[in-house]
């Protein structure tokens, strides 16, 4: 990959390494840190709409940056560093892989803000993380898809044996299970985030097994184009692809994150930025679920719409016992809630799945 | 559990196989004539992009098909000019002709991510495909697969039972004696990479237009270096380059199957797979020196200078 610096800034950061103190008049540098393409209308792509939506929302009060395409290792650090170098003031750091990266770079510069997306390290106090429930979401559509299969095989494309990736297969899971007793999930690993041939082939293998409905926790609209073609249902992911409504796309995560964004580069301005870590759903509008297509039957639409409605107030939690682990081994005893703690370090499938999580 | 269809493992086979396999053959056809390519990697995305650009605003995958081999052709000219008049390092050449290939395609195809090209009909109609098993496997596929098939055929055809063949696999051997005999050593060359530049351009466009089918930057891969492995592998014989491609092809549509059919072997292991076939291949050819060594063009690599 060759990362394309992108400085939409231009040549206002002549000033280069300028004090800490920034002058009233002088724009907030605020850069980003993308693991795709902008152009992938996924995951990268809703990040990118957020970014604009902080530009419009404060004008020329604020700058940004952005570089695409950036690989999770030793290039996401020297990315960062040169954000920093050319006058960054807060970086939003966007995928799991860079969470090392993130607190070295954060580290050596004290001065700077940095905001990592979905990991949980927060070693230095300029450090935040945010994430999105997007297992909220995932109930929504476990529970659309166990009632759309016919096969009674999901398939589910996996990106890497993480956390988050787990607790969205497990969300999925139970709700697909509750009301559809008879469904199993299958789980392809590509151990990748977004490489659209990849994506696309394992849609594929996915369909030849049988299955109806294909869900993906990755970030291009490949598996889309597959699921088009062979005629089953499938899910936006992260953005709500509606290009592909009404069908094969039936219904939508979408993550949105201009709220989140907004906020945190105001409090930059303001001087009260915090070191924190955020985990927002449905409720704060983190978390959206794109329209539900005409294609999934009127009762069914409205059950997923209540089950939403019900996460969004609090009234249900979509890890709520009786929940066994794949083991058998009890996780949550008879209206146990699952606690945070065990949600963000997920690294179990629930009883019914019956594939293997890989090392 | 349910095991792995043979007939849809096969189907999705051959169509991860053609990118590389078009590319290969035509790597292969450059080698022949003496002439190493490093940069297939760059042609191919270069023929992605351009075919789909085109595909885009023609509307027309054919001519999207047509301008993916043209603008591999017209990047391998520029490795062609240097190597050929300028006399440069074949090696380095090709190696930036791939890191300029990558940088030129992603500035092609800015406005074009996130689009979905016209869809590339099948050849045969629906009562052909529906027989079961061959139906499939040998109607199932569109135009350009065929083509490829066909291209392997052709190149085999060519280079042992033409004399155009005879005189390509002469200059390859040795140039010097070729020349001697009058034939236009640096013309032939040139005609071979553009040919080779044409088959990895028409690989990339496959990948866009077919098999994902969309535009993003980077999208080959490393397809480009997996088709230079399987000329090796093939040992510069245009059946075996078949075989390699679809060898390579397979092992990578078997292991999301495996994944998917829930028979456990370690992922990791099934990810790597492809490239250990290729690397275990790689030294049991090279193994046996003499054998590689009479297969491999004598003149590969070497700079040709007329006075010489």
């Amino acid at each position: 990959m060759n990362p394309k610096l992108k400085y939409l800034a231009g040549a206002a950061l002549a000033l280069g390494l300028a004090a800490p103190a920034i002058a009233q008049d002088e724009p907030l540098q605020v850069g980003f840190v993308y693991v795709g393409s902008i152009g992938d209308l996924g995951w990268t792509y809703e990040h990118d709409q957020s970014r604009l939506a902080v530009e419009e929302h404060f004008g020329d009060a604020v700058e940004t940056t952005y570089v695409e395409n950036v690989p999770e290792g030793a290039d996401a650090e020297r990315v960062m560093t040169q954000m920093v170098l050319n006058g960054a003031d807060l970086i939003f750091t966007t995928s799991f892989g860079y969470m090392d990266a993130t607190n070295a770079v954060a580290a050596r510069f004290p001065d700077v803000y940095f905001e990592h997306a979905t990991g949980y390290r927060r070693d230095h106090p300029n450090v935040s993380t945010y994430s999105a429930r997007f297992y909220e979401g995932r109930a929504v559509i476990g529970h659309i898809a166990g009632h759309m299969t016919e096969s009674n095989i999901v398939g589910y494309i996996a990106s890497y044996p993480i956390p988050e990736v787990i607790r969205g297969i497990n969300a999925a899971y139970l709700h697909a299970r509750e009301v559809n007793p008879d469904v199993e999930f299958r789980v392809v690993w590509v151990y990748t985030w977004f490489d659209p041939a990849q994506e696309a082939d394992a849609a594929q293998a996915l369909i030849d097994q049988g299955a109806d409905v294909i869900m993906q926790h990755t970030d291009s609209t490949a598996p889309m184009t597959v699921a088009a073609e062979a005629e089953v249902v499938a899910f936006g992911q992260a953005s709500d692809m509606e290009q592909f409504a009404p069908f094969p796309r039936v219904a939508s995560i979408i993550d949105n994150w201009a709220p989140y964004y907004i906020a945190r580069t105001q409090a930059v301005m303001d001087g009260t930025w915090e070191s924190v870590d955020t985990w927002d759903g449905i409720a704060p509008g983190m978390v959206e679920l794109g329209e539900f297509s005409e294609r999934i039957p009127e009762d069914v639409r409205a059950s997923a719409q209540a089950l939403a409605d019900s996460i969004a107030d609090g009234s249900y939690h979509p890890f709520t016992g009786p929940i066994s682990r794949q083991d058998g081994t009890v996780w949550l005893a008879e209206s146990e809630v699952a606690d945070d703690g065990t949600l963000a370090g997920m690294d179990f499938y629930v009883e019914g799945i019956t594939g293997e999580i890989p090392n | 559990m349910m095991g792995i269809d043979p007939v849809t493992l096969i189907v999705a086979l051959i169509g991860a196989s053609t990118p590389i396999l078009l590319a290969a053959i035509g790597e292969l056809v450059v080698e022949k004539s003496g002439v190493l390519n490093l940069g297939v990697e760059g042609m191919m995305i270069v023929g992605a992009v351009s075919g789909f650009i085109i595909a885009i605003n023609t509307g027309s995958p054919w001519l999207g098909f047509a301008a993916g081999a043209v603008g591999g052709a017209g990047l391998s000219l520029i490795f062609a000019l240097l190597t050929q008049y300028l006399l440069s390092n074949q090696v380095a050449t090709g190696l930036a002709l791939t890191l300029f290939g990558l940088g030129l395609s992603s500035l092609m195809g800015e406005a074009y991510t996130g689009i979905n090209p016209p869809l590339t009909p099948d050849l045969f109609p629906q009562a052909l495909r529906d027989i079961p098993v061959a139906g499939p496997i040998l109607f199932g596929h569109d135009l350009v697969i065929y083509l490829s098939i066909l291209l392997v055929a052709g190149v085999w055809y060519a280079l042992h039972h033409t004399r155009m063949g005879l005189i390509l696999r002469a200059v390859g051997e040795s140039h010097d004696a070729a020349h001697a005999l009058g034939y236009k050593v640096i013309r032939i060359r040139i005609c071979a990479i553009l040919f080779g530049g044409a088959c990895a351009g028409l690989g990339g466009a496959y990948l866009s237009l077919v098999r994902v089918p969309s535009w993003t930057e980077g999208m080959t891969a490393g397809a480009g270096w997996i088709a230079l492995a399987i000329v090796v592998f093939a040992s510069w014989k245009p059946w075996r380059a078949l075989i390699g491609a679809y060898l390579f092809g397979g092992i990578a549509a078997l292991q999301l199957r495996l994944q998917a059919a829930e028979i456990n072997i370690p992922v990791m292991f099934l990810d790597m797979s492809p490239y250990l076939v290729t690397i275990i291949v790689l030294v049991i050819i090279s193994s046996d020196r003499g054998r590689a060594a009479l297969n491999a063009p004598a003149a590969l690599g070497k700079v040709f200078h007329a006075s010489g």
